[in-house]
């Protein structure tokens, strides 16, 4: 990856007196673009090998698992990553600021209640949240809408209720639970977040360019910094998919506390998608009630791939902080709940 | 990755989603429902690609720095952009003039761009199978997750077309009563079953393949021969209250006994 800078030059008169010019490399032709194309002519010629180095039945599930990780998620982080420019670009700040009560802690029930309208799964809310953050909205109520939303929208409620026929009670506690740990950790960051742990990539053309010309920015950066990540995830994923057979968890499943983190964990490893992920754990039939709400509570909050992409978003320092205090909120909450409720 | 390479790779993304959706390949991975939107993201992210491209020649050529990683260069660190005093100012280009990145040996790309190509290469270069008998071995039968309570009549015809889980489900929820003495036509793959011989699979689907389920179908008299794991046959068979059970999770598995059966290509739709 060369770092090119193509500017003639000519410096323009407010660059930094001084500044050395930088000579292009090879008189500026080997760009990304050369590397790109040089990288798919060498994969294009070696296509056969590769296949074939790929054909046993571990590494093709592998793939398999990876590529449809990826075509399922790319719609919800397309469409996520162009609401979150129309709010970028297109919502004035004073709406946020009119929207929203003026205290942070009353603003954040609000954004949690408001991630009810978005249907969608984690992938999106994202890009979404980091783009609230930008617009000046408070990062604990920002935060609070990134938890709730993928949990508690009406499609993944539906399909909690289709996955759990006998047991609609399961229903009520997810959303309970969600929007309870939603609420807490937006309050949390209030008494104990910093600003400066969120570092959002830095954007500083959006201001300064036509309207259109900024949301087709917005996104284009949006989707390859996040969808980078998403594919770090998903490799994550479908490598704990492929490497965690199912008998090991057989074993852990009559244990009441044992089974209950077993399942949250396995939730944070899997990165199921929160529209999909009420089926799975409907099908963990062997354990309790409970673990499973810990499962449903804690996937959409935390997993390897919303880790990655948080990290990419808002920051490494923000992500190693915000996940473990979620995981242990989610955990908490679930238990409570899934104790009064099921 | 420069903005031109961004935009060659988003480029790269959209048409592989959209070749993928398009055809039936995109069955491989996800459910059919998804088909309209994948279709749309993927006209979307060509739209972006296309206008990245558009802008960047219109508006000269510049090395991408606004995505840099400033961790270096912003005091304080942190701030959203547009909140920060920093000088964002740009030129025509939208080239960040401020200096910060360039005098400092720390200046970095969005590296983590490069990845998107890994997404287009196994879609456009490999295009793995369906999840297939590997998978269903690693996996225990996923019956239970499936709480049916009531059992409509079988479709007509005969013999009946219903799918595995529609027969596995009768077979062990409502022991076989809906289905009586009705010849049923059923349609999956062979997985080897480890206590010997083979099972009738189908996988199952809520979402995409990372939570795609077996269920599994023994099978008892005429059965397939000669075939290797992962055949698609088409099985007309009876219900038999035989039970085996799953070697990896310990549910349930229900048998039918088969009168017939023929070798037929793998379907477009895979999963159930």
């Amino acid at each position: 990856m060369t770092s090119v800078d193509q500017r003639p030059p000519a410096a323009p008169p407010s660059a930094p007196a001084g500044r050395p010019a930088r000579r292009p490399l090879l008189g500026g032709r080997i760009g990304s673009v050369e590397v790109l194309a040089a990288l798919l002519i060498v994969l294009l010629i070696f296509r056969e090998p590769i296949a074939a180095a790929i054909s046993t039945p571990l590494l093709q599930t592998w793939t398999t698992v990876f590529v449809s990780v990826m075509v399922q998620a790319t719609p919800f982080l397309v469409f996520g990553v162009a609401l979150s420019a129309v709010i970028a670009v297109f919502v004035p700040r004073s709406f946020w600021s009119k929207a929203l009560p003026k205290h942070p802690a009353l603003a954040v029930p609000v954004a949690s209640c408001a991630g009810v309208v978005l249907p969608g799964c984690e992938c999106g809310s994202v890009p979404i949240a980091g783009s609230l953050i930008r617009r000046g909205v408070t990062p604990a109520a920002a935060l609070a809408f990134l938890l709730a939303a993928p949990a508690i929208n009406p499609i993944v409620l539906t399909a909690t209720a289709v996955a759990f026929p006998n047991n609609p009670e399961m229903v009520v506690a997810r959303g309970l639970a969600s929007i309870v740990v939603a609420m807490v950790m937006g309050w949390l960051w209030l008494r104990l977040g910093r600003q400066e742990w969120i570092r959002l990539p830095h954007r500083p053309e959006l201001d300064d360019l036509s309207r259109w010309r900024a949301f087709w920015a917005a996104c284009r950066h949006d989707i390859v910094h996040a969808g980078g990540f998403l594919v770090l995830g998903a490799m994550a994923a479908a490598t704990i998919n492929v490497l965690v057979p199912e008998s090991v968890l057989q074993a852990v499943a009559d244990q009441p506390v044992l089974s209950v983190l077993a399942l949250a964990v396995l939730a944070v490893l899997l990165s199921i998608c929160s529209e999909a992920d009420a089926f799975v754990a409907a099908s963990l039939s062997q354990f309790s009630l409970t673990a499973r709400l810990a499962f449903l509570v804690v996937g959409p909050m935390v997993d390897l791939k919303l880790i990655s992409m948080q990290a990419g978003v808002f920051g490494r320092r923000f992500a190693m902080r915000f996940a473990p205090a979620t995981f242990v909120m989610a955990v908490l909450v679930a238990t409570g709940v899934g104790m009064v409720l099921l | 990755m420069n903005r031109q390479a961004q935009g060659v790779v988003l480029l790269l993304l959209g048409g592989a989603i959209l070749k993928a959706s398009l055809t039936d390949m995109y069955l491989r991975y996800v459910k059919a429902g998804l088909q309209p939107f994948l279709i749309g993201a993927g006209a979307l992210l060509v739209l972006a690609a296309a206008m990245t491209l558009w802008y960047d020649l219109r508006h000269g050529t510049t090395a991408d720095t606004e995505c840099a990683d400033h961790a270096d260069a912003l005091p304080n660190g942190a701030v959203p952009a547009d909140a920060t005093p920093h000088n964002g100012t740009a030129d025509p280009g939208g080239h960040d003039l401020s200096g910060s990145g360039h005098s400092h040996a720390g200046h970095r790309e969005p590296r983590i761009g490069w990845l998107l190509i890994a997404p287009v290469l196994g879609l456009l270069l490999v295009a793995p199978p369906a999840l297939g008998s590997y998978a269903a071995g690693q996996a225990g039968s996923a019956l239970s997750s499936q709480q049916v309570s009531d059992f409509p009549a079988l479709p007509d015809g005969d013999p009946a077309p219903i799918s595995v889980l529609d027969y596995a489900t009768r077979a062990i929820f409502d022991k076989g009563l809906s289905i009586g003495e009705r010849r049923v036509q059923v349609t999956g793959f062979l997985s080897d079953n480890p206590a010997g011989g083979q099972l009738l699979t189908r996988m199952i689907l809520s979402c995409c393949a990372a939570d795609a389920r077996p269920i599994k179908v023994g099978m008892n008299g005429s059965v397939p021969t000669g075939l290797p794991a992962d055949s698609w046959v088409e099985i007309t068979g009876t219900y038999t209250d035989q039970r085996g059970t799953d070697a990896v999770n310990g549910e349930d598995i229900p048998f039918i006994e088969v009168l017939e059966w023929r070798s037929i290509p793998a379907p477009a739709e895979q999963y159930e």
